[in-house]
């Protein structure tokens, strides 16, 4: 059952990527990577990680994608023509590819083992996935996480500071 | 039961749909959401293997990363309105300030 349903969801995520590489018109391709973003929290889900599933939804499908439809809507682009050269795709289809063969030949020839750590899926379910994640990021990861926060305040500065109007450039 | 394998392979088809389409579009923004796509297979693949493995760092990282993807989303589009307002496109062929 939960196998059915691991594909359903799954081939919904890749057909909605191919249509972020290939629609046409920018909203579409939002609309499309939105659906990607859903289907990937269903998969958090399934991997006892709700906590993750809540905040994928949330910033990215939430803020993130919000974020591009506003600038898409904002820069009011016409859909432009897609000139592509037959050598630029044939290029990208074979780096493409040769990622994908990469990184499966990895998967082929060899297991996924390594020492077992403690936290069991009944464990998440008893105590729950947002204390566990806490627990290891607020103890385990205080530091990155502060610095976190720095980066973000950085990027906020940067945002107002790079869209801002240059007087000088108007004068 | 879904094997780790499963996941592992679903994470490296959106990661080369995401390497394609980063490659062939010409639209700025379309580039920016394949590249978010690329992120969160790896995200998926993150997320997998930390269930897999009983290990709550992994889940941690993904936390990181999606910070990263914020300000990274922030400063990327201030970016893209900044050139659309000097140059009135986005197609990546007209950022050529830099070319030799």
């Amino acid at each position: 059952m939960e196998q059915i349903y691991f594909f359903i969801i799954a081939i919904v995520a890749v057909v909605s990527a191919v249509l972020v590489v290939s629609c046409k018109s920018p909203i579409n391709n939002a609309v499309a990577l939105m659906m990607t973003f859903v289907c990937l929290a269903n998969f958090y889900v399934m991997l006892h990680a709700p906590f993750m599933a809540a905040v994928q939804i949330m910033v990215y499908a939430g803020a993130i994608l919000m974020l591009i439809v506003f600038v898409i809507m904002l820069l009011n682009l016409n859909t432009v023509l897609i000139q592509k050269t037959s050598h630029s795709v044939v290029g990208a289809i074979t780096l493409a590819g040769l990622v994908f063969f990469q990184l499966y030949y990895m998967l082929g020839h060899s297991s996924t083992t390594s020492i077992k750590g403690d936290i069991s899926n009944e464990l998440v379910m008893e105590v729950g996935h947002t204390q566990l994640l806490a627990k290891s990021l607020f103890v385990e990861f205080l530091l990155p996480f502060e610095i976190a926060s720095i980066l973000l305040l950085v990027a906020v500065i940067g945002a107002v500071v790079l869209s801002k109007r240059n007087a000088a450039a108007q004068e | 039961m879904v094997s780790i394998d499963q996941y592992l392979v679903l994470s490296a088809i959106l990661f080369s749909i995401g390497t394609f389409g980063v490659l062939t579009r010409k639209n700025a923004i379309v580039i920016f959401m394949c590249i978010e796509l690329m992120l969160n297979s790896v995200n998926l693949s993150f997320i997998a293997l930390s269930n897999h493995l009983g290990n709550m760092d992994g889940q941690v990282f993904v936390l990181f990363i999606m910070t990263v993807a914020a300000a990274e989303a922030a400063v990327g589009m201030a970016l893209i309105i900044a050139f659309y307002r000097n140059r009135d496109s986005i197609a990546v062929d007209d950022f050529n300030l830099l070319k030799w």
